[in-house]
């Protein structure tokens, strides 16, 4: 008789949803949630027994966010302000020089009633000498020209409805062929300068958060790691007396993700706290430029971004540590 | 229950521990491990709650072959387990109570349940009026028996125990055999690892003997 025939080995049973229930592979599930919840709890408890240990990450996490986070506030306040000054743009239509005033002032009226068009002033060739002379310094090369040499300008502002840049472009287009206008320009140059500036610190901020998410996962990589090596003779029984990975792994998971919220939490309070310090001086100055440009402080979206996108990079950061760190951990 | 076919085990670096091992041992059996130091009783414990993997031949548990059972499967195996240490094992930082709710927590067993059933395990081994206290406090036999207690909370189909009574008093020794026997009297299996060759000879219960990992087996009397 051969060996394997006294030593039949059964053959595998299914894993059936019964079966794995008697072993306790699936518990009620009214049970995993309140184990679940337990488990939130406990973590949140082993934070607060090692206050100080936590509050460095926590701050390390907060810095880290805080600096995206204010940026990004920094140019949502531009952005805002340069809004307000799209206001101001003007065109400014030269006019030929044989076209008499008297025709100037009748071109100037009629663009003043276009709904498109807020405001339309004319300013007559000889006040524009004037202004030039006592502005300019130049008054004697003036006196040698024999007639001046200035046309007659209107200046003419969009309606606030009308003051996208598009709109604004096609306004002047028509109005460079518009009779009797030499020529036409937009003073909006330096506009479309700030909005390109802004773009491009834009993605500044946006390499700089990206930057900034690796560094809250290695910190709360590292945390979670040395946790996982101090709770190392737990991890041990507990896989001896049974216990599944996921068991083992949720503990840690939940302590990343509070690492994570906590530091949302302290991002937000240091961005306000910024906020507040530089809140009074931006106000001065805004005064100063008769504006009532106040600065805006993080709106709820932006608040819970930064708190849930804490949470996921704390719990992200744990996954890693415990992924590569739990299975070198088997009893002995 | 046990089933151990040519078994071997090799350590890496090459200590070959066990040399072909092969014995069985039926549902509800009492069976002591003894051996010299060295002898591999240990490692064939570890080899039953798969902390250690065969080199050669095949174990089956409970039914269960282990040498192709996937590391997933490993913790439902020893969920059904009773393992005992030498050194207990037990976390130091948590209460007795908690220390022996700890099989019943990790497969999800409702809290009502839980607390009436660390009670009784308490109460088998004698210690259901220190469930508060923390291991630390208590004797070396105490903390083996909170050992025991945990061991057997969720009701293993089979005990395994190294060297339980190592470093305890002859009178602490034989009370701990009592309970062993106690449990196997209502149907568990158990299988002991010891050195205390006299009180194996005074129990009278079935014997393997290892001796540099070949197995001997002897039967000391009967029952
Ligand atoms: N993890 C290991 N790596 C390498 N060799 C090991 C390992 N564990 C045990 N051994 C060796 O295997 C042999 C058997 O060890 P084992 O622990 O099984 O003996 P034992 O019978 O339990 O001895 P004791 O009565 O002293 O506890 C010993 O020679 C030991 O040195
Ligand atoms: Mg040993």
């Amino acid at each position: 008789m051969s060996r394997s025939t006294r030593h039949p080995v059964p053959p595998r049973r299914p894993a059936t949803a019964k079966r794995l229930r008697r072993l306790g592979a699936w518990p009620d599930p009214r049970v995993y949630l309140l184990r679940h919840a337990e488990v939130l709890l406990s973590s949140l408890g082993r934070l607060w027994r090692n206050p100080v240990a936590s509050l460095m990450t926590v701050a390390v996490i907060g810095i880290a966010l805080a600096l995206p986070t204010g940026l990004h506030l920094l140019l949502e306040n531009a952005r805002l302000l340069s809004g307000g000054w799209d206001g101001s743009t003007q065109v400014s239509l030269f006019l030929r020089r044989e076209v008499p005033e008297a025709e100037s002032q009748r071109l100037a009226r009629a663009l003043g009633e276009r709904p498109e068009i807020a405001e339309s002033t004319l300013i007559p060739r000889a006040e524009a000498l004037e202004e030039f002379r006592a502005l300019s310094g130049f008054g004697g090369a003036l006196d040698a020209l024999e007639e001046n040499p200035l046309p007659d300008v209107i200046v003419v502002r969009p309606a606030p409805g009308h003051a996208a840049p598009e709109e604004v472009e096609a306004l002047v287009t028509e109005l460079r062929v518009t009779p009797g206008v030499e020529h036409a320009r937009l003073d909006m140059q330096w506009v479309k300068r700030l909005y390109a500036l802004m773009e491009i610190v834009r993605r500044g901020v946006e390499v700089v958060a990206v930057l900034l998410g690796l560094a809250v996962l290695l910190v709360v990589g590292n945390t979670i790691r040395l946790d996982i090596q101090n709770r190392r003779r737990e991890i041990e029984v507990a896989k001896l007396i049974g216990a599944t990975d996921a068991f083992i792994r949720r503990p840690f998971l939940y302590s990343g993700a509070w690492y994570g919220l906590f530091g949302g939490v302290a991002a937000w309070l240091l961005v306000s706290m910024a906020l507040w310090a530089t809140g009074g001086p931006v106000q001065q100055l805004a005064l100063l430029y008769q504006s009532q440009f106040r600065l805006v402080a993080a709106d709820a979206p932006t608040v819970l971004a930064l708190l849930v996108g804490g949470a996921l990079l704390g719990l992200l950061g744990s996954w890693l540590a415990v992924g590569r760190h739990l299975r070198a951990i088997e009893p002995s | 229950m046990i089933r151990f076919d040519e078994v071997q085990k090799r350590y890496p670096g090459g200590h070959e521990a066990l040399k072909g091992v092969t014995f069985a041992i039926d549902k509800g059996e009492l069976v002591f491990l003894t051996g010299h130091s060295g002898a591999g009783k240990s490692t064939l414990l570890k080899l039953i709650a798969l902390i250690e993997r065969v080199s050669h031949g095949q174990v089956v548990v409970d039914g269960e072959n282990l040498t192709r059972m996937r590391r997933a499967r490993v913790p439902y195996l020893r969920r059904r387990l009773g393992i005992i240490f030498q050194d207990h094992h037990l976390l130091y930082d948590r209460t007795v109570f908690d220390n022996v709710a700890l099989p019943l927590v990790i497969s999800g067993v409702p809290h009502v349940e839980v607390g009436r059933r660390v009670r009784a395990a308490l109460d088998k081994v004698g210690l259901l009026g220190k469930e508060r206290l923390y291991p630390i406090t208590l004797s070396g036999g105490e903390q083996q028996r909170v050992g025991i207690a945990r061991a057997v909370v969720h009701k293993p189909v089979l005990l395994i125990a190294d060297e339980p009574t190592g470093n305890l008093d002859p009178d602490l020794a034989r009370e701990i055999m009592q309970l062993f026997l106690l449990f196997n009297q209502v149907g568990v299996t158990v299988l002991i690892a010891t050195h205390a060759l006299d009180l194996v000879r005074a129990l009278g219960e079935r014997v393997l003997h290892l001796e540099h990992g070949r197995l001997d087996e002897l039967r000391v009397g009967g029952r």
